[in-house]
């Protein structure tokens, strides 16, 4: 027969050493978990998820129900243990229900602290430890405003992260001058102080609470020196304690918890206990991590695999307090003998400061970055640990880590800075969930989603750890095919497919209406086959492609004219001047390409705005050709050579309004001192003395540096016009959609491209296509500007329902 | 549903697959008529930063966020994983001439 396993606690500690019993030994156990909560294991630490709206209940799940079927795990929810009998081993429930077991495990975690203040039984107050607590506090934001949090520590700053999430107004009264006393030292507290202020929320610091006021609901704070706070909704956030009643009665040994051994052990045979209730060598723990190493020492020792003893942990905290990332270990309060080092970045909000004694790494704070969390770790466990924390403070930590790849990352070191991800966490994509893939890596984890720079950090970690079996990868285009660019063009040629959605329904698309990525990408391909048939299907084309202006953060856009070569003069200064002026543009900035940006622009000024400017769109927001940068040449410089500007200005009136598979960015140099910074750009063009240019393309400025290659030396500028027709006209027949052309001339090879743009026999096919693609190209701005269909929304006025 | 509290947007305003921005007492709704005609409506603002989602393009269900490509189902508001969080939606249905939007949904 089985033996019997019951755990009374359906939490995070409790079920986490269910399943570590189960890894162990799947078979050996009747395993029954009592949990007090209706819902199935969930992730507390992220309950101000919940309460803030970020996610559901259902986000948060941690084991659902199907978890407890699959192991047979026999699960009791919204049923409370009420008594226990160690000698017959059996456990009362509340509905009255007996259960016996052989085995105990007490995983009752803790119960929120309630100051005994008078007027604390009133509605409207309440903890934060539980679903239902969010659900009042969910509830309470709908119908009041005031919200004050008592407690400044973690909790109640999440607490009050989540009301103000919620729309309430949310303050927090702490009994200290610092926040999270226990996790940071006083600067960083400020720091954080500030920080959450400018997000909004109120403090109230170095205030004792004296009552609660009101009459059935509480409607205000009174503190100790006097002063009323309103609060239609007051959270109690100011500690825990074990939750220790049901062992107590029971007679185990009670201190602050249940005392247990160095094994989970607690003062009775056949009882154990694990997690926030349970005391170990005179500590209880509160923190995720000590409670999982308590769970695997106890599942070892319920399974007879009793290996290392737990001898306590190093307590740490790492965390994210309303968007802010915070760690702290060990010392952080300078005492004595203590030396502190510090660094200070104001500009993006960091702060690191590291103790040491005699050598020796006490513990410290980091503020803002917790990238260096690991290597604090480390060195705290060194005993030269001080000697070495140079490499914290330096770029010198950096440099080394890049140059020596990977393997030398360490696990909490950030690989995507777009998105936060860490090495650990692509490496656990990799091994607990199957990835195989960047794309699996990038929709598991996000590593790679945002700028994309990453992706060859994420591809060595697949190799690192995957080893022999990982497969080529197929490019596709999407999720939503498996076929790639290259099959996609063949299938719309042979097919003859006309239009997005013939592709979609005829190459049998997985989301009939595509996504984000292949959509855009089908109707380059549609526009590049087929330049004079082709409808552009304006759909799917993306928001700065729609409506001729690049979209910013807050919803407006910019507007940047044509400035051919960045060569301008007095009128045209003044009409930009005046529009500027006339539309209350709030920015008005060079840009790096030579032309004038116009930036915070309403969507419905841009028809007029355009009017005003009464230039060409200068394509700063589109996959096509931006501009050409150009210095001063031979025209005035007393080194040029060649005449940079007319010839930049003669390649950008040839190629602008031309759509390519990503942004194409051009230069033109008078002399080899290169001004215009030609070596990383797409094209370009360096001046030679003797009338010859140099054209150089395939360079990168931007993601991944790159320098571009020499592609040929011609005679004269309209030979350098006629090269870079066919150069771009074989880019944009055979590259990914937004692949530049540093990667795509990588992938197909330098000789190889030469092999096509230089041949005599090719490349008037390509200057042919190419022309035949620029005569259907007409200024959009001029033509946007009429297109009601576009502008509608100051139109689409909505009229209250019953006013109509 | 003339007393209801809710907004009419004229349907001549719209195209489908392409948003349009309407100033509303619960804040700018974004308005969507699908491929097949049917409205959507949601607050027009991505739960990851708070982002214009009006423009954005529209497959099927779903609108992808014009800053960083999150993609917001148009039923229920959530961001699809690995993102996590949504935005609230509103009623919205075809009345006559008009599209009605009403935050009871």
């Amino acid at each position: 027969m089985k033996r019997k396993i019951l755990v009374v606690g359906n939490g995070m500690a409790g079920v986490r050493c269910v399943e570590e019993i189960l890894r162990l030994e799947p078979d050996a156990f009747d395993i029954t978990i009592v949990g007090a909560e209706p819902h199935p294991n969930y992730n507390r630490i992220l309950l101000s998820k919940v309460l803030g709206g970020e996610g559901g209940l259902e986000d948060i799940i941690l084991n659902p129900y199907s978890w407890y079927e699959e192991h047979g795990v026999a699960l009791y929810t919204g049923a409370e243990v009420t008594g226990l009998d160690l000698e017959a081993r059996t456990a009362s429930l509340d509905n009255g229900q007996e259960l016996g077991f052989d085995e105990l495990i007490l995983a009752t975690g803790s119960l929120p602290v309630m100051l005994p203040l008078p007027g604390v039984e009133k509605e409207g107050v309440i903890a934060f430890r539980d679903v239902k607590d969010c659900e009042a506090m969910r509830e309470a934001a709908r119908r009041y405003q005031h919200a004050v949090v008592i407690g400044g520590g973690l909790l109640g700053l999440e607490a009050a992260r989540g009301l103000l999430n919620l729309g309430m107004q949310a303050r927090v009264v702490h009994v200290l001058d610092c926040l999270m006393e226990r996790q940071l030292d006083p600067f960083a507290s400020k720091l954080l102080q500030q920080d959450l202020e400018r997000q909004g929320m109120l403090f109230t610091m170095e205030a004792q609470s004296e009552r609660i006021l009101g009459e059935d609901r509480v409607q205000a704070l009174q503190l100790k020196d006097g002063r009323v706070l309103a609060a239609d909704l007051l959270v109690m956030a100011v500690g825990i304690k074990p939750n220790v009643a049901l062992a107590k009665a029971a007679g185990l040994e009670i201190k602050r918890g249940i005392v247990c051994d160095d094994f989970m052990r607690a003062s009775k045979p056949h009882v154990w206990a694990v997690g926030e209730c349970a005391e170990h060598r005179g500590l209880v723990y509160g923190l995720v991590a000590p409670l999982y190493e308590q769970g695997l020492v106890l599942a070892r020792s319920l399974c007879g695999a009793e290996g290392e003893a737990y001898t306590g942990s190093t307590i740490h905290t790492k965390l994210k307090v309303s968007g802010v990332d915070v760690f702290s270990a060990g010392e952080f309060n300078e005492v004595g003998e203590t030396k502190a080092y510090r660094f200070r970045d104001d500009f993006s909000g960091v702060y690191k400061k590291v103790l040491a004694r005699e050598g020796r790494v006490v513990g410290g704070v980091l503020y803002g970055d917790t990238s260096d969390s690991q290597k604090i770790l480390q060195l705290m466990r060194e005993p030269d640990g001080e000697a070495r924390l140079s490499a914290l403070f330096g770029a010198a930590s950096k440099e080394v880590k890049e140059a020596a790849g990977v393997e030398a990352m360490a696990p909490a070191d950030i690989v995507c800075s777009c998105n936060g991800v860490s090495k650990q966490s692509i490496l656990d994509a990799i091994k607990t969930k199957g990835c195989s893939s960047v794309d699996q890596i990038k929709a598991c984890t996000n590593a790679a989603r945002s700028c994309g720079g990453c992706k060859p950090l994420v591809q060595d970690l697949l190799k690192m750890a995957m080893g022999p079996d990982l497969a080529e990868e197929k490019e596709h285009i999407c999720d939503c095919t498996e076929l790639s660019r290259d099959e996609v063009v063949a299938e719309i040629k042979a097919k003859s497919l006309s239009t997005g959605k013939e592709v979609r329904m005829v190459l049998g698309w997985k989301n009939e209406e595509g996504c984000s990525k292949c959509r855009p990408a089908v109707n380059y391909y549609l526009n590049m086959l087929f330049p004079d048939r082709h409808a552009d299907e304006v759909s799917s084309r993306f928001v700065n492609e729609r409506l001729h202006a690049n979209i910013q953060k807050d919803g407006t856009f910019s507007v940047v004219p044509r400035i051919r070569g960045g060569v301008t003069n007095p009128a045209e200064l003044r009409r930009i001047a005046d529009a500027a002026e006339k539309f209350n543009v709030p920015m008005v900035k060079i840009t790096g390409g030579q032309r004038i940006d116009l930036l915070g622009v309403k969507k419905e000024d841009l028809p007029a705005i355009w009017a005003e400017l009464d230039m060409p769109s200068g394509y700063a927001y589109a996959k096509a050709l931006r501009t050409v940068k150009t210095c001063v040449g031979s025209e005035f410089c007393r080194y040029g050579v060649g005449d940079s500007t007319s010839l930049g200005i003669a390649l950008e009136k040839k190629f602008e309004m031309l759509n390519t598979p990503a942004k194409v960015k051009m230069a033109v140099s008078g002399c080899p001192r290169n001004c215009a910074e030609c070596a990383i750009k797409d094209v370009g063009v360096v001046a030679v003395d003797g009338g010859q240019w140099d054209v150089f393309t395939g360079g990168n400025g931007g993601v991944s540096l790159k320098g571009a290659e020499l592609l040929a030396r011609v005679d004269s500028a309209e030979e350098v016009i006629a090269l870079t027709a066919a150069y771009l006209q074989h880019y944009r027949e055979t590259a990914n959609w937004n692949e530049r052309t540093a990667p795509w001339q990588e992938r197909l090879g330098l000789e190889a491209i030469k092999a096509v743009v230089l041949d005599p026999t090719r490349a008037p096919g390509l200057v042919e296509r190419m022309e035949a693609t620029l005569a259907t190209y007409k200024d959009p701005w001029a033509a946007a500007a009429k297109d009601a269909g576009l502008w509608k929304d100051s139109a689409a006025k909505a009229l209250p329902v019953g006013q109509a | 549903m003339e007393s209801a509290p809710g907004l009419k947007v004229p349907l001549e305003g719209l195209i489908p697959q392409q948003g349009r921005r309407v100033a509303s007492p619960w804040g700018e709704v974004a308005v969507f008529l699908l491929s097949n005609g049917e409205p959507r409506a949601l607050l027009n603002r991505c739960p990851h930063k708070g982002g214009t989602l009006a423009e954005g393009i529209v497959c099927g269900e779903y609108v992808f966020c014009t800053q960083h490509d999150w993609k917001i189902c148009l039923k229920d508001g959530k961001a699809a994983p690995p993102d996590s969080g949504s935005t609230p939606v509103f009623k919205a249905g075809i009345v006559g001439q008009h599209v009605v939007i009403q935050k009871e949904g």
